[in-house]
């Protein structure tokens, strides 16, 4: 079960709104590579994970990134809710705006819903931990682009935060990986069934 | 609001010393033989839950399951977290 905490992981004030960042942010609300996405494939993988390490990580870091879904929520809302139409407009968010007003939906940057089609739980432990890795590498690079992107410390630092939990889930799934390679080797312990197609 | 300086000086070491407590959780889970690392753990856990409880005292409840309330119900008072009016500022440059 879970347990909410009334405060931010990190805190989100951006005095400015700015629907051309809001549009492009969104991406890691909803988007392919987005929060979401992330919080979903590890609380989902965490049912058939092996080793008490690699099981507490998927389900530690699948929490944390609900934590981190708020915060892009909340600098979603920041920047829209004060934006004009007109600069809603300019931004090139019209097409937003008709379907959600000022209000967050998990889409992408381009516009599409949430998918779970871009995520894998695949029952299989060595594939998992490996999805994850190559997840959070792609997370990484969606929070640099965005800084690149952006001009307003308001939004930088916040995307910075991010991006460096990114780095550390990295580093945490790397070393899970690890400890689940060793434990597999271990001789007396072939938990891993032959497929079928191998004893014939 | 009664003292907006003071409530946010609180929140911010409250957030500091909570992120503290969720990095080290994640790095003890890999790394679960760390003695020192437990001892961290355990010292900024302690000082989270000695700032939530004096947060707690002058600006209202941080959980639903482990805060009490007053008359009446406290736990819907805005600011929500995701609100600008929740957050405070960071001292750009100071660190
Ligand atoms: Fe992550």
């Amino acid at each position: 079960m879970w347990i909410y905490e009334k405060m931010l992981e990190y805190p989100v004030k951006i005095k400015n709104p700015n629907p051309k960042m809001a549009k492009i942010i969104i991406t890691q609300y909803g988007g392919p590579d987005g929060e979401l996405g992330a919080a979903l494939r590890y609380l989902s993988q965490r049912f058939s994970m092996i080793t008490p390490q690699a099981i507490g990580t998927l389900n530690d870091i699948g929490t944390e990134e609900l934590a981190h879904l708020e915060m892009v929520g909340a600098m979603v809302r920041q920047l829209l809710k004060g934006a004009s139409l007109e600069e809603i407009e300019k931004a090139g968010m019209s097409a937003y705006y008709a379907d959600h007003d000022r209000g967050v939906y998990p889409a992408s940057a381009s516009g599409v819903p949430f998918s779970a089609a871009g995520i894998q739980s695949k029952g299989d432990p060595i594939v998992d931990l490996t999805e994850n890795l190559a997840a959070e590498q792609k997370a990484r690079a969606t929070y640099e682009y965005l800084i690149n992107m952006a001009d307003d410390p308001d939004v930088i630092e916040p995307l910075k935060f991010l991006r460096e939990r990114e780095v550390v889930h990295f580093q945490r799934f790397g070393e899970a990986l690890r400890i689940v390679q060793d434990y597999l080797q271990e001789p007396h312990l072939f938990i891993m069934p032959k497929p079928d197609f191998l004893n014939k | 609001m009664k003292n907006e300086n003071e409530r946010f000086d609180l929140l911010k070491r409250l957030t500091a010393a909570r992120f503290m407590v969720e990095d080290l959780h994640l790095y003890l889970d890999t790394h679960p033989n760390d003695r020192e690392a437990i001892a961290k753990f355990n010292s900024y856990l302690m000082q989270t839950k000695k700032l939530r409880e004096s947060y707690e005292k002058s600006y209202g409840m941080l959980t639903a399951h482990d805060s009490f309330s007053q008359y009446p119900w406290q736990w819907i008072n805005e600011p929500w977290p995701w609100d600008y009016e929740a957050n405070f500022e960071l001292n750009r440059g100071e660190n």
